[in-house]
């Protein structure tokens, strides 16, 4: 069997873990290993605990691990927590100085962290990068390599230098000691040079690649780092990025800016969307391309800020008063992020409505090798456009014309010399509000026309698995990767188990899924919430009724062995 | 060249006698005199009467949610900087239901023209309290009396507003000359009009106001004082003052953002620049390859 590494760094908020797990993410990553890692935090700024949780493997790995192989703990609450998580022969790094040695047992490796730090850094809050040149000193990873990669993270000056000392620090001292742990598995340098990167980074590169140019985003866990990204990428790219009084603000602006003719999103949490929801009605009444980004967490209200859920599927299904047609896409991984949001923008403009993108806090702050995404086969749509514009074309311009594909050509204010009159009350072709039965009865199947179109333009379920298995498990989401190797771990273990995912959820495809289910014995669905929305909405759409769900809601994400271990008590 | 029949829309379905006629015919005025076309306004409005007006004219016309008008004509603004964009509400669209974009609005002084109707009582919903009704204003939702209203002008002035002016419907020449200026001041400009409402206000009437009302411009007022912009905006009673309340210069948002983007050396957005030397988000061409590097980056 070739490498399956997992490393966790745990330790307070304000102790480093995030920057000691992604810079242990991405030297692996830069091993040529494929990388999986996911942040678990709390909603504050200091102490608590936090950890970060990285798997390399050389074959393809999109799931956690839920026990390690090296647990790097920088302060004593993490060996407390997550001691029972090391595997057999794995190894406890930690601060000798700090925590004393009230452990028995083997893999325990304490070192001076702090102190080294301090003597290679001259800085003590260098011990995370002391303990991640231990751990990858574990894993026979070359210092050097290691150096360049903490260089990178904190830049050339006074701090890369610093903790790039230390890190080396942490290298000898571990080289230094007998050597717990998992053994040096690193030995042939690296293969190809891949991506790493979080959903929300794939998310902003996406919508950037479709030609976003306004962002009007409230700060919001998980996607505030959506908008920073694009902030910090605006002025390069000719972006504007806002960020106003509220969410309600923040959606009605981009109602605003794509009117005015521009690609134009913005990006919340659930408590958010609901703010919008008023909006997302506007967009869909006055038929205007807008994209939300909906990263889901724990809800309802405030529920838990920084974890994981899937509650907000039926919410984003139905949101706002009113019919009409919209979109809804829930990418299954970081390729999936970038490539549906591009999606969600051509869809937005083509049939000129609402899209939603629908991630997780899951999705949104893990982070995955990929191969670089190909930008030769992005597509930009922007839909039917008025043609002939300027003095001569016959007015008045009709804005909401009645056509058989229920898409009305758009023209942009200020443009030509069409007047474009848009209307959130219920209107004429030319935009003016009107109260007649006829033409709201008109407007209305027009409307709802577009989703004949849209029908043609999703994408089924993804399979995975056996076929003909006696149980099917059904996902969708951030799941993608986790549902693969439970089938996987299942089959092992003797179950006969595949899977069918879905990614693209509205309008829902139904054809696809009843092909995909045709013949499926047992099936059960794989979600984060409470109440099996995926389920309902697979009954709703298709008639097919589920044996069971496998549900968990208590913020933190699905792992395969216990996806696996919950599926057999379901079919016991 | 444009004429006021460039700017004859659909027939108002307001009251006979309802000030918003002195207010619509002002600014077709003001947009003849400064020789705008229909398609370079972009009029947003709200919901309420008010919120009607842009159906009643010509032009571009984005007539959204009630109290959300603002931010959706700052977001149409800030893709097109070229469009000359008025927003159009009432008092309890602009100050009730969207008073929190209102303070940031104005706060963030984007470049665009706010004209708040301003009856003192809902009436597309048939006569209810609003935030500027008189303290003591009884409706059927406020049998008690309405409670102290808000000062919106003195709000606009604190929260930063560099243009902070109250015309009256009923002296449509001067609320024309206010719609103008502000349409010319570079930044937020707030134009609070007095509208007597003929079916529900029967407090705050033509004459009421008429008897009232005096031209700021016709004393020796400074209206560049912000402390004294603060005082009269106190004045309402006996003596009700129209006119610029205040107005001062501070960078417009759209005009930051430019200079941001301009620091930022980028040639692209540079060659995509409108005539008028101001940046307009909706000429840029998009190209996926643009973000080749910042894939790159992620290696």
């Amino acid at each position: 069997m070739g490498v399956d590494t997992s490393l966790m760094v745990g330790g307070e908020a304000g102790q480093g873990v995030q920057a000691a797990g992604f810079i242990i993410a991405k030297a692996l990553a830069r091993h040529g290993l494929s990388v999986f890692a996911d942040q678990d935090y709390e909603s504050r700024v200091r102490g608590g605990h936090n950890f970060f949780r990285v798997r390399a493997a050389d074959s393809e790995v999109r799931a956690i691990s839920e026990t390690q192989d090296i647990l790097v703990a920088l302060d004593r609450q993490s060996i407390d927590l997550h001691r029972a998580e090391v595997r057999a022969g794995g190894a406890v790094i930690f601060d000798r100085d700090a925590v004393g040695e009230p452990y028995q047992g083997n893999g325990l490796l304490g070192l001076p962290l702090e102190r080294a730090a301090l003597e290679a850094a001259g800085n003590r809050r260098s011990a995370n990068m002391v303990a991640v040149g231990a751990a990858m000193a574990l894993l026979g990873y070359d210092v050097a390599a290691l150096q360049s990669v903490v260089l990178e993270y904190f830049g050339g000056g006074n701090a890369g230098q610093g903790n790039a000392a230390a890190a080396a620090r942490g290298h000898e001292l571990a080289g230094a000691s007998s050597l717990p742990g998992p053994g040096p598995q690193l030995k042939a340098g690296g293969g190809a040079r891949r991506m790493l990167l979080n959903g929300n980074e794939a998310v902003a590169l996406g919508a950037l690649a479709a030609g976003c140019r306004f962002v009007s985003a409230y700060p919001m866990t998980p996607s505030t780092t959506i908008m920073e990204y694009m902030a910090e990428k605006a002025a390069d790219l000719g972006v504007l990025v806002v960020q106003p009084e509220d969410e309600i603000a923040a959606v009605n602006m981009v109602v605003g800016a794509a009117y005015a003719g521009v690609r134009a999103m913005t990006a919340t949490s659930g408590g958010g969307f609901c703010l919008m929801v008023e909006g997302l009605g506007l967009a869909g009444m006055t038929e205007t391309p807008v994209v939300i980004v909906d990263g889901q967490r724990a809800g309802p209200a405030i529920g838990l800020p920084t974890r994981t859920e899937q509650g907000d599927l039926l919410f984003a299904l139905h949101a706002s008063h009113g019919d009409f047609p919209r979109v809804v896409l829930a990418p299954a991984d970081v390729e999936d992020a970038f490539w549906l949001t591009v999606k969600a923008f051509n869809l937005a403009e083509h049939y000129q409505l609402p899209a939603v993108v629908l991630t997780d806090q899951y999705l949104a702050s893990s982070y995955a090798t990929a191969e670089k995404f190909d930008l030769a086969a992005v597509e930009i749509r922007r839909g039917e456009l008025l043609g002939g514009t300027g003095p001569s074309q016959p007015a008045p311009y009709r804005r909401y014309e009645i056509t058989p594909s229920g898409i009305s050509p758009r023209a942009f204010p200020g443009l030509s010399t069409a007047l474009v009159v848009a209307d959130s009350d219920e209107h004429d072709e030319e935009g003016h509000l009107i109260e007649d039965a006829a033409t709201r009865t008109a407007m209305m199947a027009k409307r709802q026309r577009k989703l004949k179109g849209l029908a043609g333009e999703m994408s089924g379920p993804r399979t995975y698995g056996p076929a003909g298995a006696d149980i099917t498990l059904i996902g969708w989401g951030s799941t993608l990767g986790a549902l693969r190797e439970a089938v996987d771990v299942a089959g092992r273990d003797g179950l006969s188990v595949n899977l069918v995912h879905f990614g693209e959820i509205w309008p829902f495809p139904a054809e696809a899924a009843n092909r995909a289910l045709e013949g499926a014995r047992r099936t059960f669905t794989v979600e984060s919430n409470a109440t099996g929305q995926f389920a309902s909405l697979l009954r709703a759409e298709t008639g097919h009724r589920v044996s069971g769900s496998i549900l968990r809601f208590d913020g933190r994400p699905f792992a395969p062995a216990a996806i696996v271990g919950q599926l057999r008590k379901e079919v016991a | 060249m444009v004429k006021l029949a460039d700017y004859s829309g659909g027939r108002p379905a307001w009251c006979p006698g309802c000030g918003n006629f002195g207010i619509l015919n002002a600014l077709k005025k003001a947009l003849v005199d400064l020789g705008l076309e229909p398609h370079e306004v972009l009029l947003v409005s709200g919901i309420g009467q008010a919120g009607k007006l842009p159906h009643y004219t010509r032009g571009n016309v984005l007539n959204v949610l009630h109290g959300r008008a603002l931010p959706a004509a700052a977001g149409a603004k800030m893709a097109n900087p070229g469009l000359t964009v008025i927003a159009v509400g009432g008092d309890g669209d602009g100050y009730g239901e969207g008073g929190n974009h209102f303070l940031h609005a104005v706060r963030r002084n984007h470049n665009i023209t706010y004209l708040v109707h301003n009856n003192q009582v809902y009436a597309l919903t048939k006569g209810q309290a609003s935030p500027t009704s008189d303290k003591g204003f009884v409706t059927r939702t406020t049998p008690q009396g309405a409670p102290a209203p808000l000062n919106s002008l003195a709000v606009a002035v604190a929260a930063g507003g560099t243009f902070v002016a109250r015309g009256f419907a009923g002296d449509p020449d001067h609320l024309a000359s206010l719609i103008k200026r502000g349409i010319q001041h570079r930044g937020f400009s707030l134009i609070d009009i007095l509208q007597p409402c003929v079916s529900f206000n029967h407090r705050n009437t033509h004459a009421w106001y008429r008897e009232r009302v005096y031209k700021l411009e016709e004393t020796d007022y400074n209206a560049a004082d912000r402390m004294a912009a603060i005082g009269r905006c106190e004045e309402w009673g006996d003596r009700i003052p129209i006119g610029i309340v205040y107005q001062q210069d501070r960078p417009a948002f759209e005009d930051e953002v430019d200079a941001a983007t301009a620091a930022a050396g980028d040639a692209a957005t540079a060659a995509s620049s409108s005539a008028a030397g101001r940046k307009s988000l909706v000429k840029e061409t998009i190209d996926p390859r643009r973000v080749e590097a910042l894939l790159d980056e992620f290696i």
